[in-house]
């Protein structure tokens, strides 16, 4: 029992860690596609905010100004991403590539000519990261077998963004759910045109949307670069913005959904970072290869529709346009 | 006299060079229900979209119970009391009626309390209206009827008390019709103030206290209802005299030539949509099938036609063709003798993006007579393409002019040229009239006779009943994938036929089995 514990924890503890930022952009991609705009510029929005948080951050000394140097990078790119699909009916998922080459490129540029060294910003350190939070008495009780364990490394002990991103998954659904604009957000992504009579803007609603998106995304990669890392690298977001969506189609754009497939990508990114811990487990010495490559096989089995049919917002993709 | 519900001064709107509504004034009294009547592109819904917010007028003003109003948008046309029931209903599938209700009218930032006071609300509209839906119901799994009705009651929640309805019995069966007629009756004698707006002359005459018929952009005529006639609206709408009935012999039926057993679809989503039908049409008659869209008719069509697959046994003039893979599509079937004039002409029917002479020979592109050598004799075709829509009164008569710049009714024309001058055994038409003007109508009813006096096979579908009994020979009901039963027209009325629309069979005067 202890010595499951023992291996489990840690790869239960990097789960949480690796969870965070795919949350963050899955709930982003939920708030901007159940309101009918689909963005595949996740990842893009991310990376953009990973790098800003960590430039701000380092000049600063100050990983809260990074964290809303990063929100507000991503938000540019949401407001990009809003102008091209819903102010001028634009392709939305053109849009949404364009903004992923655009991040990709610009953060290297501006990183090598800020820093000048080959693309990445120097080592975050002290107050320029998010460090652990820990909970009272966690020390105390490390020492209490099974639960004590548990509660000083895996609940206790993560950084502020952890712990925000989960609290955003019960918040989610009580917007969605039980307020009036939650109604309106999932009206218009089903049938724009029930709410363009009923007296209500469309187009603020999708701006608001993609606000919302841009604000999590930031999230995400505020988190990357001054939570999980410290600083930024070359597309240090390596694909996380697309397994958010896999995840949110695999959750049927559902935030306690959301959580658990992001739990799960997490967690098959943990297990490549244990291969030691997996090959006790499963008995099995399982190539690290295949270990690393398992978030993307699950992104791909699901995106090919493995995974039951997921129908999605029905106005999702498509500008609105006003018609009789 | 009290000041109007609405009076309309000088309304103007223009779409590019097309002057859809052409100075025009009319004054709705309240507490009456005032028809508009108009054919396709008279600008009826425009004008009604400039009423509701949808559209800003050129020019012209807009007063609400004697007060000059400004409706810049839909917010504004409620909250000076309009509530419109769309053709294509605003609804959100898989919201529940309550949530429906209240989108854009929450009574306060919170869901719970706002749904709490409209389930009240709604309870006591229900009891004043006769306007019962279950309020937890998905929208989705409600008939189109009780769909009408939350569209009428998200009005009337937000407490209109001048209701539009464009072309609202559209979708209805006619019972469902009747039901809404009452609860029409119903919503006027409380005070309300109605404006309906259609093409079917009937309704007009049956409900409205006055009529507004409009013409190309213009108010042509405001009349009272009772002091005038069916004849007259329609000539007003025309703008000529029109013969509102088909002028036809009796049918002369010979040999069998369409014969259908126990053909059973299934549809993509694993549905079964057509559940064993027996149907014969002889050389010489029209055979109408009847029914409310969605009951198996189009499956019917789209096996018949080649286009989707099905089981059971057809045979055309003796020989039996396959409903499944190969020889089983559009090409073989036309080669079999059957023409097809599908019920969606703008995805099926045509390519709108193509021309006119283009279209006059897709699916029959490949005979020898349209090829020069290895090419296409594309002057040939065209050639032919003029004297097919000279024939067929194709306006305008210019075979280079793309599909999709057509009016209804002269796209309905050039596909029935190209599927009625290839000499079809049997001809399958669905929907002939959908979208045509009265003036279109007649023609394609005169031509849809012809061929049968000519001696060939036709096949109906119509969701317009009074098409289905003005041109059939034999009637048969459809529902629920069942034929219900076959009527001879002069043997019936519409009321049996809405019977068995509905699923009711006369005889058993019980509702019929619908297998869930």
């Amino acid at each position: 029992m202890m010595d499951l514990v023992t291996i489990l924890l840690p790869i239960l503890d990097s789960t949480m860690r690796l969870a965070t930022p795919l949350l963050f952009a899955c709930l982003a991609g939920l708030f901007s596609e159940r309101a009918g705009v689909f963005d595949i510029g996740l990842e893009g929005k991310m990376l953009a905010a990973a790098f800003f948080s960590a430039a701000i951050a380092y000049t600063s000394g100050n990983v809260w100004l990074g964290m809303l140097a990063g929100i507000a990078a991503s938000i540019a790119l949401s407001l990009i991403h809003g102008l091209a699909s819903i102010t001028f009916r634009g392709n939305q998922l053109i849009s949404g590539v364009a903004i992923n080459f655009l991040a990709a490129g610009m953060t290297v540029l501006v990183a090598q000519d800020w820093f000048k060294q080959g693309g990445r910003t120097p080592s975050l350190q002290g107050d320029a990261r998010f460090g652990p939070i820990e909970f009272p008495g966690a020390a105390a009780l490390a020492d209490v077998p099974v639960v004590g364990p548990i509660y000083s490394e895996l609940i206790s002990g993560h950084s502020f963004l952890v712990y925000i991103a989960l609290l955003a998954v019960p918040a989610t659904w009580w917007i969605l759910y039980r307020t009036r604009y939650g109604l309106r957000l999932r009206a218009v992504g089903e049938n724009p045109a029930a709410v363009d009579t009923a007296g209500v803007s469309v187009i603020g609603l999708r701006y608001s949307a993609v606000l919302i998106c841009g604000l999590l995304c930031g999230l995400a990669g505020a988190y990357l670069a001054t939570g999980l890392q410290a600083g930024f690298v070359k597309d240090m977001s390596a694909g996380r913005g697309f397994i958010a969506l896999a995840a949110l189609i695999f959750a049927k754009w559902r935030p306690w959904h959301a959580l658990g497939a992001c739990l799960l990508f997490g967690f098959l990114q943990a297990l490549s970072l244990r291969p030691d811990a997996v090959k006790i487990l499963t008995r099995v010495d399982i190539p690290v290869q295949l270990l690393d490559a398992l978030p993307y096989i699950l992104t791909v089995v699901i995106l090919a529709g493995f995974v039951g049919k997921a129908i999605g917002p029905r106005a999702g993709g498509e500008a609105y346009v006003k018609e009789r | 006299m009290t000041a109007p519900a609405i009076e309309l001064k000088g309304i103007s709107k223009a779409f590019g060079p097309v002057q859809a509504n052409k100075d025009i004034s009319i004054s709705v009294q309240p507490g009456t229900i005032h028809g508009i009547i108009g054919e396709n592109g008279a600008g009826k819904s425009t004008l009604m979209s400039i009423l509701y917010g949808f559209y800003k007028a050129d020019a012209g003003e807009i007063y609400i119970k004697g007060e000059k109003t400004q409706i810049p948008d839909s917010l504004h046309a409620i909250k000076a009391g309009i509530g419109m029931v769309f053709q294509h209903f605003k609804l959100v599938e898989n919201f529940t009626v309550l949530e429906n209700i209240i989108l854009g009218a929450e009574e306060g930032a919170m869901l719970n309390s706002s749904l709490g006071k409209a389930r009240k609300q709604l309870k006591h509209l229900a009891e004043e209206y006769g306007l019962n839906v279950d309020p937890d119901a998905l929208i989705e799994n409600l008939s189109v009827g009780h769909q009408q009705r939350v569209e009428i009651l998200k009005a009337l929640y937000r407490q209109a008390d001048i209701l539009i309805l464009d072309e609202p019995t559209g979708v209805l069966t006619p019972a469902e019709a009747d039901q809404l007629f009452r609860i029409l009756d119903r919503l006027r004698d409380e005070g309300k103030t109605i404006i309906l707006i259609t093409h079917k002359l009937r309704e007009i005459m049956d409900i409205t206290n006055t009529v507004s018929v409009m013409r190309r952009g213009e108010m042509t005529a405001t009349v009272k209802t009772a002091e005038t006639s069916p004849e007259e609206l329609a000539e007003l709408m025309v703008g000529r005299k029109v013969l509102l009935r088909v002028d036809k012999k009796p049918a002369e039926p010979t040999s069998t030539v369409l014969d259908v057993q126990s053909l059973r679809v299934i549809d993509d989503k694993g549905v079964e949509r057509v559940k064993g039908i027996d149907l014969t049409v002889r050389a010489g008659e029209i055979v109408g099938i009847a029914g409310v869209a969605g009951n198996g008719q189009s499956e019917l069509l789209e096996v018949l036609g080649g286009f989707a697959d099905g089981t059971g046994t057809i045979t055309v003039n003796g020989k039996q063709i396959p409903l499944t893979g190969h020889g089983a599509d559009g090409q073989a079937r036309r080669a079999a003798g059957i023409a097809h004039v599908p019920e969606d002409r703008q995805r099926e029917g045509l390519i709108m993006e193509y021309s006119a002479w283009e279209n006059t020979v897709f699916g029959y592109h490949h005979a020898p007579e349209y090829q020069s050598g290895m090419l296409m004799d594309n002057s040939g075709i065209q050639t032919e393409a003029q004297a097919k829509m000279d024939r067929f009164d194709v306006r305008p008569p210019d075979p280079r002019l793309a599909a999709k710049n057509f009016s209804g009714g002269n796209q309905q024309k050039i596909v029935l040229a190209r599927e009625i001058e290839r000499n079809p055994d049997l001809l399958l038409i669905g929907q002939p009239t959908r979208g045509v003007d009265i003036g279109a109508i007649e023609f394609i009813h005169q031509q849809i006779v012809n061929l049968r006096d000519q001696g060939k096979a036709i096949l109906l579908v119509s969701v317009e009943l009074d098409e289905i009994m003005s041109l059939s020979d034999r009637i048969a009901v459809m529902f629920d994938g069942h034929i219900m039963g076959e009527r001879d027209p002069a043997q019936t009325d519409e009321k049996e036929l809405g019977l068995m629309m509905a699923g009711i069979t006369d005889t058993k005067g019980t509702e019929a089995q619908t297998n869930g």
